[in-house]
């Protein structure tokens, strides 16, 4: 990298950070939004009844496992070997999309026994908030999938892996977030 | 196919209705065949729309915020009209006619005049007074730019189809809610405001990392003009406030598409819970408009007093005050909501705290003028006539803030005639004052000053005698948003109100005038220099207008006023010896395809219609993924001809100091 | 340096700008004389209560405090404007930009009034909480109060009356209200006695009031509502302990009752609803209307829980 990629390198991840630094108000608002909501049940269940907590374990290992792999792909970047940055992405998106299928499994489950989002002010927080992360990740997938695609393409470029590293702090973002959802959403509900 | 849109969603309903729909197409119509008759599309296009430049998105940002004012006044003469006629009758607007108008008057006034009109000056002014050849991220600008264009055009789409909300700009549930506006008005004010929110996200996180990593090298922090470091707070909070009002939207709009209960009444819905979230993003939002001004303010007082800004670190240690203490007042905006009296204490005395940094403000620019050399130019009668009206709305801020007296004034037009007396002034005067500042520095040719004078005038007493009947009628006990009234003292009051409304009226056509007059006469009043105030920062250091790449040479700064200084060494125009390649992001029209897509799906999203929103996702994600995947995205502008421009300007600049020396 | 002719000549610019502002000054202070006059009897310049009479000291100690930094702000501006324009008599100092003196005065005098203000504020807010009993040895009376589109219902439990869009009770005898809403957010508020508070669904809130003599005075939701919200006022009359019992007897004669199917008729929505009795109210009809919104919850969502304002 030659001293402006450097410094437009910098600028793109500081700006990066500031916007995480956005998105994180706006977990921690609906986060607030769950605490305050978390007893309005309406007559309806509450989550003592609704979390699977193995079932949130398992997501949460995924999301953790898939931390690592991504982590394996960022060093393998620096190490430039481009075929294991391409499987370690193909592992991060396949734990990924499981982590997706589960929540998905979940909330359909929920539905269908009319513990949906429009049965509670309780339950509306917590498909928001939820579902507001399962779209995250979703849309990290999707930042993987063209990452993957560039990275075949294009190679390891400058750009290609200043913007694998601002994925990669999008991805360990996720998964910090996904750790204050299970704990205070489905570890004291689910206990 | 079309989900809830049919043809009843035409406005037949009201006359007046009709008009403002036929008005806003037939304008558009208008425009679009100008352009075609001068055959200018293709310039439109690659010159402006597609345009990455941060002095032309700065210039479309303002064009947008002007043409908004607009239709934003023609709101409020609707509304003085039919309360100055509407005692014991309806007047000449039904209440669901009259709702509209109000909710849409705030709703443009806030996100679509006073915000693009910001943003815009923030960007023709900021990058050039740091010392900087751009923003950080040129095309995350564009986008943030035709986000909120998207949004603009829903606002404006809203009149033709459909109907807008009735639930005014905060748009409080369960009101709002599915239950009692089951229309499609509170969705056109969700997707506009979400979308164009977006775009302000995106343009705080763009300002910051350009002040804090684009200076000029010495430029230290408390050597950065006062307008930047406005800037820079006015910034964090919009990165910090927005994300709230993005999350309090969405959850409104999820209460009515999904049935979620968020804010209903029933099944475990809380409204308290709305009202604070959208207060939590709401008051730092009066800061963002009013922060940049008060630095608009600071520029335009020591320039035209030619003097050296006083108390510069108190100014600076009071604007990060304010903008800290605005995330600790929102409760004020709802002290009869029944909460216990400590903790409405605690929030009125944290509200009248913020009086004290502004106070120290206002105190900073008097003592500017103190020993100063007051040139009366029009930025400065702006700055004067705030001065004098923003510390009357900082009082009756301060009675609002007192719990006890907001319960008297709570609603009432006392405190219409307050946030109007703190945003007139406080926001839009200065973002006036700007706007006759720095014109030269945009187009290279100063504002006609008697015009600039007259619409003051115009304002300042328009203003008053709109206003001080509110203040009067919030004492008789009139509420707001009232469409009529049967207590017959009220009339005179109102009447009043809309004459001042008509002076204001005056003082908009004056603006157009003296911008008509200033086009016309351009050539008479050429800024030749770059300097036409004789200035004390950067931006009048470049060119007017500057070229694409704002400075040859990126300077050095060794003090605050760093361009008065360079003057004063005798080293403001020095010819430097060489000229190096400068590279600049190359023009893209994929900001435009992502704001129309973005304005598709918000309207696919009122409408309801499934595929069109998901097609228009869509197109946003093919968008960014071309982006993001495109290489030559810089363009290298070759020494040579920036040594051909440079050189220009030069002969230009020795030919206007002749000029002088002979006269 | 580098200096081009002004636009406009500096000096009488600055003489016509004075010129200007007197004139808009007179203009702007014959409009304040002129409609100062019909303020006097203002109800909230001119309150009947002693809570609102309160408030409105408030109020105009709050403005005399803050003259303190306004009046020089006014003169500071207009004097060195005029002192200092180009041209003018002011001495010229480019480079003069710090005193501590002087910053320390700016800072150090709003504080100390926004400190002296915040005191009073501090004891004003807690000896004017709506949610305080005016007298507890003094009997209060009760009424309770629920919101509708677009109309307000006042129950009296005690005298098993109700009444729409009127407010009777006896003058000099504290009035207790329990407040809530039967559809969106709405605003209580009579000017002339005391501030507002809201009325909202499934919520109870509270306000104590009292009227020191007999009068009409107008009531009214302040909180924008829909369609019926300009006629949403009703009429708040404080009359003898005698003519109190009095109405309280004719309403009693109103012979409809006002029991669950009765109420569900009247709170259809309805613009500028009359006047109307009823006797014989359905006994926890009020608690019943906030109970409807919290079914299956175990307690009220409000920022203070009902049973505090008890």
């Amino acid at each position: 990298m030659n001293a402006t990629m450097t410094g437009v390198h910098e600028e793109r991840a500081f700006g990066f950070w500031l916007y995480l630094m956005s998105d994180a108000i706006i977990f921690a608002l609906l986060f607030a939004t769950y605490l305050v909501m978390r007893n309005n049940l309406a007559g309806g269940p509450g989550g003592g009844e609704l979390f699977d907590l193995s079932n949130a374990f398992v997501e949460t290992m995924l999301l953790l496992v898939s931390s690592l792999t991504f982590g394996f792909a960022a060093l393998s970047a620096d190490a430039r070997r481009r075929g294991a940055v391409l499987m370690w992405l193909g592992v991060t998106f396949v734990l990924g999309v499981a982590f997706v299928m589960l929540e998905l499994r979940e909330f359909a489950g929920m539905i269908a026994e009319g513990a949906g989002p429009d049965r509670s002010g309780f339950l509306s927080a917590f498909f928001t908030l939820v579902g507001t992360h399962g779209l995250h990740v979703s849309g990290g997938l999707t930042f993987i999938a063209v990452m993957m695609g560039q990275i075949v393409f294009k190679g390891l470029t400058p750009p290609v892996t200043s913007r694998l590293f601002r994925l990669g702090l999008f991805w360990h973002f996720l998964d910090i977030v996904w750790i204050g959802i299970f704990s205070v959403v489905y570890l004291p509900g689910g206990l | 196919m079309l989900g809830r849109l049919t043809l009843d969603a035409l406005p037949f309903y009201s006359w007046v209705a009709m008009g403002g729909a036929l008005v806003t197409v037939l304008g558009g119509l208008a425009i679009a065949l100008v352009i075609t008759m001068m055959g200018k599309w293709r310039y439109i296009w690659s010159e402006w729309l597609t345009s990455l430049d941060h002095k032309r998105i700065g210039i479309m940002y303002v064009m947008l915020a002007l043409v908004m004012l607009l239709r934003g006044f023609i709101d409020a003469l609707m509304m003085r009209a039919q309360q100055a006629v509407a005692l014991n009758s309806d007047g000449y607007l039904p209440p669901d006619h009259f709702d509209q108008i109000f909710s849409s008057h705030g709703t443009i006034m806030i996100f679509f005049m006073a915000m693009p009109f910001l943003t815009g000056l923030i960007n023709i002014i900021m990058p050039q007074q740091i010392g900087s050849r751009d923003v950080a991220f040129p095309f995350l600008n564009s986008v943030s730019l035709w986000l909120t264009a998207a949004g603009a055009g829903l606002m404006l789409v809203s009149l033709v189809i459909g109907k807008f909300s009735t639930a005014g700009w905060t748009g409080y549930p369960p009101y709002s809610g599915a239950a009692y506006s089951p229309g499609v008005g509170v969705d056109y004010w969700i997707w506009s405001i979400q979308v164009s929110g977006i775009g302000t996200t995106l343009s705080g996180i763009n300002f910051i990392v350009t002040i804090l990593k684009r200076r000029a090298p010495g430029m230290t922090f408390m050597r950065m003009p006062m307008f930047t470091w406005t800037v820079l707070c006015s910034s964090v909070l919009m990165i910090f406030a927005f994300p709230a009002l993005t999350v309090v939207v969405s959850m409104l709009a999820l209460d009515r598409i999904f049935g979620m209960h968020f804010f209903t009444n029933a099944d475990g819905g809380n409204m308290m819970n709305y009202v604070n979230l959208i207060w939590i993003w709401g008051h730092p939002e009066v800061y963002i408009l009013i922060l940049p001004a008060f630095g608009i303010f600071s520029e335009v007082v020591a320039t035209f007093s030619a003097k050296r800004l006083f108390g510069y670190p108190s100014l600076v240690y009071a604007t990060a005050v304010i903008a800290l203490l605005s995330f600790t007042v929102w409760l004020h905006h709802f002290f009869t909501m029944g909460a216990s009296a400590n903790v409405n204490a605690f929030f009125g005395v944290a509200t009248m705290v913020i009086a004290v940094p502004t106070g120290v403000k206002v105190f900073d620019w008097l003592m500017t003028m103190y020993r100063g050399r007051i040139t009366f130019h029009p930025s400065m009668k702006w700055t004067l006539g705030f001065m004098v009206t923003f510390v009357i709305g900082g009082m009756t801020g301060v009675l609002l803030a007192l719990p006890p007296a907001d319960y008297l004034m709570h609603n009432s037009t006392f405190l219409v005639a307050h946030f109007h007396n703190m945003l007139i002034p406080g926001a839009l005067f200065g973002y006036f004052a700007a706007y006759m500042y720095w014109f030269p520095k945009a187009f290279g040719f100063t504002l006609d000053a008697r015009w600039g004078t007259r619409a003051f005038w115009f304002w300042v007493v328009g203003f008053y005698i709109a206003f001080m009947p509110l203040y009067a009628l919030g004492f008789m006990g009139m509420s707001r948003r009232m469409e009529h009234y049967n207590i017959a003292e009220w009339q005179p009051f109102l009447v009043t109100a809309a004459v001042g409304a008509v002076l204001v009226l005056i003082g908009i056509v004056c603006l157009g005038m003296q911008l008509y007059v200033s086009i016309r006469d351009r050539d008479a009043n050429r800024d030749t220099t770059g300097d036409p105030w004789n200035g004390r920062t950067l931006e009048w250091l470049a060119a007017s207008p500057p070229p694409p790449y704002n400075f040859a040479v990126v300077p050095e700064v060794r003090s605050l006023d760093a361009f008065h200084e360079m003057k004063q060494r005798g080293e403001a125009y020095r010819r430097p010896e060489r000229y190096e390649d400068i590279e600049m992001p190359k023009n893209s029209g994929i900001g435009v395809v992502i704001g129309v897509a973005a304005g598709v799906f918000g309207f696919a999203m009122v409408w309801q219609i499934g595929w069109a929103a998901i097609g228009a996702g869509l197109v946003i994600l093919a968008a960014l993924v071309v982006r993001s995947s495109q290489e030559e995205t810089e363009t290298v502008m070759p020494a040579a001809e920036v040594k051909r421009i440079e050189d220009a300007r030069f002969a230009a600049l020795s030919a206007s100091r002749r000029e002088e020396v002979a006269a | 340096m580098n200096r081009r002719a002004m636009p406009e000549r500096p000096d009488g610019s600055a003489v016509r700008f004075f010129l200007r502002a007197g004139g808009a000054a007179a203009v702007l202070a014959a409009v304040v004389v002129l409609t100062g006059c019909s303020l006097v009897s203002a109800p909230i310049l001119d309150p009947k209560g002693p809570v609102a009479l309160a408030e409105r000291n408030l109020l105009f100690t709050a403005v005399g405090l803050m003259l303190i930094v306004i009046i020089p702000v006014f003169v500071m501006a207009g004097v060195f404007a005029w002192r200092y324009r180009a041209g003018g008599p002011g001495k010229y100092a480019p480079d003069w930009a710090y005193s501590g003196l002087i910053d320390a005065a700016i800072w150090l005098v709003p504080a100390a009034i926004v400190v002296a203000l915040g005191v009073a504020l501090w004891q004003a807010t807690h000896a004017l909480d709506p949610y305080r009993q005016l007298d507890p040895t003094r009997e209060a009376l009760e009424v309770e109060v629920i919101a509708q589109d677009w109309k307000w219902l006042f129950i009296y439990p005690e005298q098993d009356i109700a009444s729409v869009n009127e407010l009777v009770f006896p003058a000099g005898k504290p009035l207790s209200l329990r407040i809530t809403s039967d559809t969106v957010m709405n605003s209580f508020f009579i000017p002339a006695l005391g501030g507002q508070i809201f009325a909202m669904a499934g919520m109870q809130t509270r306000l104590n009031l009292l009227a020191d003599a007999q009068g009409q005075f107008m009531g009214r939701n302040t909180q924008y509502s829909g369609d019926g919200f300009a006629d949403q006022h009703f009429t708040a009359i404080a009359v003898s302990e005698a003519d109190f019992e009095r109405w309280v007897a004719e309403a009693g004669q109103a012979g409809q009752g006002l029991d669950m199917d009765a109420y569900a008729a009247l709170a259809t929505p309805s613009i500028a609803h009359p006047v109307t009795y009823y006797s014989d109210v359905e006994e926890g009809l009020f608690d019943a209307v906030i109970a409807k919104y919290i079914q299956g919850e175990g307690h009220m969502a409000h920022a203070r829980s009902a049973s505090e304002g008890d």
